[in-house]
């Protein structure tokens, strides 16, 4: 099984988790055309590598996290939370 | 050379030392016609009607390892059309209605076995909608009937038909004329015929880059060498997306790992191809007598052809709820591949915004029972630099412009396909 | 007067009274105090506790034990473990049977019953047998030759008349066609250090990580830890090999930080360190297994490091008729002696190519065997030669056996020199070859290590490995004894210190002296001898032969995988543990290619052959799945209620009354909630709670029609669509206060709709302050439809419900039946109606209040009649595929506000006038009823495939209109120019001229609602 480690819980096997999708797209301004829009809601660089990958902790504390995996090897090299933790007390 | 009982019979009797290679492996020469990226099956295939159908003399068939090494050497062999929207019935039947003739047009035994693949319904809502799909499959030419329980009990000897499962069979939709079929003797069929005909096969030969130039394409360079082509056809399964961006382009397709697995071999048990209704598990029996099972995808992306453990519980779970007697058999082994998932769950067969270059990907579950099909309208589109009529709605822009054919309703999330 | 024939033949003798020929007088570490019944194909036969199937078998003489699976030759047991490929028979009956089990790993037990498989009608008499006279045809591959006419037949009839033949013949064991009695556990564990393999390498490595205060998990397949040590006769620290293995498993066990499974085969090694395990629990008890445990219990083990100590296969060596049962691997025909007590032979001829096979002819000898000769292919075999003759036995290097000889049994063998010459045939019982050993490296393969092939050993060790995992011993291609633990010493206190414990001072075990290897030669094929027609089997229970091999080459079939599947070259059973490096390297012979070059095929999971029952573990039957049930389900089915599954819910469909018919009680139940009043159990339905300040501005951009100006305490109906436009699900949103709404989705996507939620606050507006939490099963929630359910809920409320204090689609909070309850005024049935929602709890309560209070209750047919009735979408409308305008929900997207799904909404295809567009239905005749699952065409007798205009998404009979009506998705274009369209089902054979209608059929002024 995959070890991911969540920001919150800590690592938890993958069976815990639910991937949700490629974490290198940046969702478009509401605004941004349709071709824009396009791009990200269809399109994907689904590279025969490492790859940033959205997991959520379903089975746990539903928590996202932001995964670097290997597609061909399946090594993670590492994990951030999503969204990015702040400190408390920054502005929002 | 042609095969038969008769040949064999005669070799017999010289310790065979008369048959000749299956097919030609071919030193690349340096322009073709068209060249065809990926020696599996849909390659292949591709290739053998280019040559057959379209009379092109010189095709190439480029393969970076050996052919038929990717998901047509590791599917679990399921033919069928009984697909629900449109496009995929009438696509999914024209392949259905090429393979009834393959191993005669072939000369090869792909050991194509009708022996019916039948949907279990566990719920009334499950059966009003595969009598939704029944219905158009009938509609579209295509047969299908609907048993009741008892009937699925007497056509299914040893599935669970009583209240002890957890989701109680109320009936099944049965496709007589889907089956099996030998996985990897589609790949050498298809080899071997279109060898016959002048077809260069080029294994381990892996593209490395394209030859574009004014926004067409002008060749390949590969491992052995730059291959100039008039045409290129793109038929990589899995490696679609990487392949493709060796053109520029992006696609709608993520690469996902599915697995498949096989039990120890026992004598005749299954006659048939059944599916689970309450979550994704087939089962069926090949003819060496193992069964052969598969299920839903570990759902990560992934290239490395290889699972682990969590989706094969889960599917014998399913399976087990079919079928308990199976429980004491073993395991014998579990692989995976590379699944060229879609944004809709329908493939790809298309030309794209390169000239010259054709498109051939996002099977999904689809791929090995679409393998005659998809050659014979690939080759259609390379031929004549249009789709066939069968696979004009596959085209890759059809997302951008709103016409996605989506099966399951699942929406721009490939893993749901 | 009966004759009767008496057979006195008394009561069957006792199994310590039954001779075992093959048994050595002393020796071995079975229980000769404790004789075991056993029985082979209905003969009842003696061994001793200790003994495996296979060592009881040839306690007893027994060699010929099943037959092959294309030429049905006889077979003899080859080896001693799980390598097994010939002796596959079926163990036990019943329900209890196992097909496809191996005689040399199964545990003798009182009373076990084996039986030979793949043979009728006898072992001995088999008519399969004929295969093999007609082998001369049936090379590999043939039948893609053949079998594929006659075509006049028609199109590919011929090849199912030949599959019903070909798959009678196929198949080893046969099924058990009953259900599993047996239960089965799964199991996970956590260790620093797990060591696969409890073998000397093992052993050390164990010792040494667990002395550096690591958690360390020790695995071996057998019953007791050793390897090799159980049956080979040096001395480490001055003890002979088995008493200085119990030694060391006696100290492992002491252990606190160490645990130890036996019988336990690690038989698969995936991503992140994880081992899978199975454990066998009682398979070797038989009938005295107690009650309550499982049979066996498959572990996952997470481990920080993995140490592979799984040993060396031995291999066969390949000449003329070298399947005859009595041609076995000698290291194994040397277990059988020192370990069980067992002459697998009297006149033993070993054949090598390397020095452990003169360890099996001087042990062998000592004990009291007959060697006949040691034929070594080496020109210059070491010093172990000279040993050899010392004790008496003839060596004859640079020799080879090129054919074994005998009918149905070793009784001889021809040897001949290596360079050539004539043969002299020498008789013999037994031949016991060995061909070298492979590295067992398939777990270190399946982890996606490399390989890396070692000349001087003719062998693939493991190379490098992704992993934190690394391999020790023979596994690891050493095969000197001191060598091999101290390489898996090292293993054990480097992974120990990758796992953060310091080292200690490494277990240094004194190792008797042994000779230093001579260089083992590889001999992968003996040539045929000429003139010889004779099988060389590579593959023992697949029948693949050299020659196949050959012929796969000659026909392109090249690449090792080709050649694999090609001729099934170890694809059975045994998965070709015995047969993958010689098949290789007669490949690469053939090609002229070095054995690397040619490469390995994949190992792929498991090791050995794991139940299929043990994968499912529990979840099996009713536990498949879990079930959930809402507050009400006890009183629903005692209340007459017939459930039906709605995903892992279980919800009443309707509730039958003495005297009623299922079609009758939902058609009353309909009426009377228009008439009166009903109560619906939607508990199921999702529930989420929204909170924050940005709460209401999110659930604005999340619906494609306004929240902005939802008031607290309003309701409001909401249409969420996906990214590409198309429509998610539908529900209600509802403000119970300033910065708290409680959501409601369908039952089938509430859990997707809440990831939706979550998926945005996270990754698309993480600056929203805003919490999603869902409540599902925190709340029960009731439907109270009907002209007089204000009347029923101001009775349990005990207080006025009029329109100022809780409007059409407003909300309120009462209590009733002692409970807090919230109420909605929402209507889905069209008619006035709430929706109650109470905690968990107090959901029953509320529920026998209100049926206390004169409502009726309701299931899923009359909700289901009456949306219909309304023209109310659901799921089966909201199919993925149907946009807001679609279903005739347009005027609910806003124009002004962003939302989810709006960019991609304006796309050619999802606005294209032809789309499938929401119709009512009704039928032309006025009373023929339109089935479910109908699709709509112009006329169904048309030639097929013909145009398909639409289909009928929900159908019913409305008992309100007293007609059938239906839902359904068409094509605008369908009835221009006023054509006809009917609903065809013909798989029910159904033909339906329909009307098209406006899909509200009742009420479409929606004025009920309002009371």
């Amino acid at each position: 099984m995959l070890t991911i480690r969540c920001p919150h819980c800590g690592e938890r096997t993958h069976t815990e988790f639910t991937f949700i999708g490629d974490g290198e797209r940046e969702r478009p301004a509401d605004d941004a055309s349709e071709a824009v829009w396009y791009d990200y809601v269809y399109l994907r660089d689904n590279r025969r590598g490492p790859l940033a990958e959205i997991w959520q902790h379903t089975l746990g504390c539903r928590g996202f996290a932001l995964v670097e995996r290997d597609l061909v090897t399946h090594a993670v090299s590492g994990t951030r939370p999503l969204p990015p933790a702040r400190l408390p007390g920054a502005s929002s | 050379m042609t095969y038969s009982a008769f040949r064999l019979f005669r070799e017999g009797l010289r310790d065979h030392s008369g048959w000749e290679e299956a097919w030609r492996d071919a030193e690349p020469q340096p322009a073709y016609d068209v060249v065809i990226v990926g020696g599996g099956g849909h390659g292949l295939a591709t290739a053998y009607y280019l040559a057959k159908e379209h009379g092109i003399g010189r095709v190439a068939v480029v393969e970076k390892g050996y052919i038929g090494g990717g998901n047509t050497g590791r599917n679990t062999t399921i033919v069928r059309s009984n697909y629900l929207l449109e496009a995929n019935a009438h696509f999914y039947e024209l392949s259905l209605k090429l393979w009834e003739g393959l191993s005669a047009d072939l000369n090869y035994n792909v050991m194509f076995s009708q022996r019916g693949v039948l949907n279990l319904a566990h719920s009334d809502a499950q059966r009003d909608a595969h009598m939704r799909r029944g219905n158009a499959m009938r509609l579209n030419g295509i047969d299908s009937e609907w048993l009741t329980r008892e009937q699925v009990a007497a056509f299914v000897p040893h599935l669970d038909v009583s209240e002890n499962a957890r989701f109680p069979v109320v009936g099944g939709l049965l496709q007589r004329r889907g089956g099996t079929a030998r996985h990897d003797a589609v790949a050498w069929g298809y080899a071997r015929a279109a060898s016959r005909r002048g077809v260069d096969i080029v294994q381990n030969c892996e593209v490395t880059g394209f030859v574009i130039d004014g926004g067409a394409v002008k060749g390949v360079q590969t491992s052995r060498g730059t291959i100039r082509a008039k045409k290129v056809g793109i038929a990589v399964a899995g490696h679609t997306s990487h392949v493709a961006a060796m053109a520029g382009l992006r696609l709608p397709i993520e690469s996902h790992l599915l697995q498949a697995f096989v039990s120890e071999p026992i004598k005749p048990f299954i006659d048939t191809v059944v599916t689970f209704g309450a979550g994704h598990f087939y089962v069926s029996q090949s003819d060496k007598g193992e069964m052969v099972m598969g299920g839903d995808l570990d759902f990560y992306p992934s290239y490395a052809q290889r699972g682990n453990l969590p989706i094969i519980e889960e599917a014998m779970s399913c399976g087990l709820q079919m079928f308990p007697a199976l429980s004491r058999l073993r395991m014998l082994r579990h692989w995976g591949g590379i699944m060229d998932m879609s944004m809709d769950g329908s493939p790809i067969i298309s030309k794209t915004p390169i000239s010259g270059l054709y498109l051939n990907g996002g099977w999904c579950y689809g791929g090995f029972k679409a393998t005659p099909g998809s050659g014979f309208v690939f080759a259609h589109t390379i031929a004549r630099d249009e789709p066939h009529p069968m696979n004009a709605e596959f085209r890759l822009d059809r997302f951008e412009r709103g016409y996605a054919i989506d099966d399951k309703g699942a929406g721009p999330t490939p893993q749901a396909h | 007067m009966t004759f009767m024939r008496s057979r006195d033949a008394g009561p069957p003798p006792a199994a310590s009274q039954l001779p075992q020929p093959g048994r050595l007088a002393s020796g071995g570490a079975v229980n000769r105090e404790q004789a075991l019944a056993f029985s082979f194909d209905g003969k009842r036969l003696a061994g001793y506790a200790g003994d495996t199937l296979a060592s009881a078998l040839l306690a007893n003489g027994v060699h010929l034990v099943g037959r092959s699976f294309k030429y049905h030759r006889p077979r003899g047991i080859l080896s001693a473990g799980p390598e097994e490929p010939n002796a596959i028979v079926r163990i036990g009956g019943g329900d209890r049977a196992d097909p496809n089990s191996r005689a040399t790993m199964a545990e003798l037990h009182e009373g076990l019953v084996a039986e030979s498989q793949n043979r009728f009608p006898s072992l001995n008499i088999d008519l399969g047998a004929v295969n093999s006279l007609v082998s001369r045809f049936l090379p590999s591959g043939f039948y893609y030759k053949t079998f594929i006419g006659p075509g006049f037949v028609g199109q590919n009839r011929a090849w199912m008349v030949y599959e019903k033949g070909i798959r009678h013949a196929a198949g080893m064991g046969r099924g058990v066609p009953h259900a599993d009695p047996d239960t089965y556990e799964h199991r996970t564990a956590h260790c620093d250090v797990i060591v696969v393999g409890g073998g000397p390498a093992g052993l050390a490595a164990a010792l040494a990580a667990a002395d550096s205060g690591a958690d360390v998990i020790l695995v071996d397949e057998r019953p007791a830890l050793g390897g090799q040590l159980r049956f080979e006769t040096y001395e480490i620290d001055g003890v002979v090999a088995p008493d200085f293995a119990a030694r060391i498993a006696s100290d492992l066990a002491s252990r606190p930080n160490v645990r130890v499974l036996t019988r336990t085969t690690a038989f698969g090694f995936y991503d992140h360190g994880t081992v899978a395990l199975l454990e066998r629990v009682t398979d070797h008890l038989g009938p005295t297994a107690p009650a309550g445990l499982p049979r066996q219990r498959r572990w996952q083990v997470k481990a920080r490091q993995v140490v592979l100590a799984q040993g060396a296969i031995e291999r066969p060596l390949v000449f003329a008729d070298n399947d005859l049962p009595g041609v076995m691997l000698a290291s194994a025909v040397r277990r059988y002696a020192s370990e069980y007590g067992v002459a697998a032979g009297r006149q033993v001829l070993v054949f090598t190519t390397n020095d452990d096979g003169y360890r099996t002819a001087i042990d062998l000898k000592a004990r009291g065997i007959g060697v006949v000769l040691v034929a070594d292919a080496r020109p210059v075999p070491g010093i172990v030669a000279d040993w050899a003759r010392g004790a008496g036995i003839e060596v004859l290097a640079g020799h080879v056996v090129t054919q074994a000889t005998g009918r149905g049994r070793v009784q001889g063998a021809a040897v001949a020199p290596l360079a050539g010459g004539r043969a002299r045939i020498v008789a013999c019982d037994l031949i016991a070859m060995t061909g070298g050993f492979s590295p067992a490296v398939h777990l270190h393969s399946q982890a996606g290590g490399k390989l890396v092939w070692r000349d001087e050993i003719s062998a693939f060790v493991p190379g490098r490995i992704g992993q934190a995992a690394r391999s020790a011993g023979a596994g690891n291609g050493v095969f000197a004894l001191d060598a091999l633990i101290r390489e898996g010493a090292e293993a054990g206190a480097a992974a120990a210190e990758a796992a953060g414990f310091a080292r200690r001072e490494l277990p240094g075990w004194q190792v008797a002296d042994e000779a230093p290897a001579a260089p083992a030669e590889p001999l992968w094929a003996v040539a045929l001898p000429e003139g010889v027609k004779a099988k060389r089997f590579v593959d023992f229970q697949n029948d693949v032969t050299a020659s196949d091999l050959g012929l796969a080459v000659r026909e392109n079939y090249r690449s090792i995988e080709h050649v694999k599947r090609y001729t099934t070259l170890g694809m059975g059973t045994d998965q070709g543990k015995t047969s993958n490096i010689n098949g290789l390297a007669i490949v690469a012979e053939a090609r002229g290619a070095p054995i690397p070059e040619v490469g390995t095929t994949t190992f792929r999971p498991p090791y050995t052959p794991v139940t299929l029952g043990a994968l499912a573990g529990a979840e099996v039957g009713q536990h498949h799945a879990p079930k959930r049930r809402t507050p009400m389900d006890a009183w629903h089915r005692a209340n007459g209620a017939v459930m039906t599954a709605s995903g892992l819910w279980d919800r009443p469909k309707t509730y039958v009354r003495a005297g009623e018919t299922y079609r009758e009680a939902w058609i009353r139940e309909t009426l009377i909630v228009r008439a009166g009043v009903g109560i619906c159990d939607v508990s199921t339905l999702g529930k989420i709670d929204v909170q924050g300040p940005d709460a209401q501005a999110f659930l604005d951009r999340l619906y494609c029609n306004p929240m902005a100006s939802l008031a607290v305490g309003k309701a409001r109906y909401g249409l969420m669509l996906r990214d590409d436009g198309f429509v998610m699900d539908d529900g209600t949103v509802t403000r119970i206060a300033e910065n708290r709404f409680y959501v409601t989705t369908t039952t089938a996507n509430a859990a997707k709709v809440l990831m939706h939620m979550e998926y945005l606050l996270a990754t698309a507006w993480p600056d929203m302050k805003v919490q999603v939490a869902s409540i599902t099963d925190q709340f029960g929630q009731i439907a109270v439809a009907g002209p007089r359910a204000r009347a029923v809920l101001e009775k349990i409320a005990g207080r006025a419900l009029g329109d100022e204090v809780l409007p059409h689609l407003g909300t309120a909070e009462a209590v009733a039946a002692g409970v807090p309850v919230r109420l909605f005024r929402v209507s889905y049935s069209g008619e006035m109606a709430y929706e109650v929602a109470a905690p968990w709890r107090g959901a029953l309560a509320v529920w026998e209040a209100l049926v206390a209070a004169g409502a009726m209750p309701y299931g899923l047919e009359a909700m289901g009649a009456m949306r219909i009735e309304k023209g109310h979408v659901a799921g089966a409308e909201l199919d993925g595929r149907t946009t807001p305008a679609d279903l005739r929900l347009g005027r609910m997207v806003s124009a002004k506000k962003h939302f989810v799904g709006k960019a991609m909404l304006g796309r050619a295809g999802l606005t294209d006038p032809d789309r499938l567009r929401l119709v009512g239905l009704e039928p032309a005749d006025g009373v023929t009823p339109i089935p479910a699952g109908a699709n709509l065409v112009h006329d169904p007798n048309a030639p097929a495939p013909m145009q398909i205009l639409g289909h009928v998404t929900s159908a019913t009979w409305s008992p309100t209109l007293r007609k059938s009506i239906a839902l359904a998705l068409m094509r605008p274009s369908a009835t221009e120019g006023g054509r006809m369209v009917v609903a065809a089902a013909p798989i029910i054979g159904a033909v339906v001229p329909v009307k098209v209608v406006d899909p509200v059929f009742f009420d479409s002024a929606g004025e009920r609602m309002h009371g």
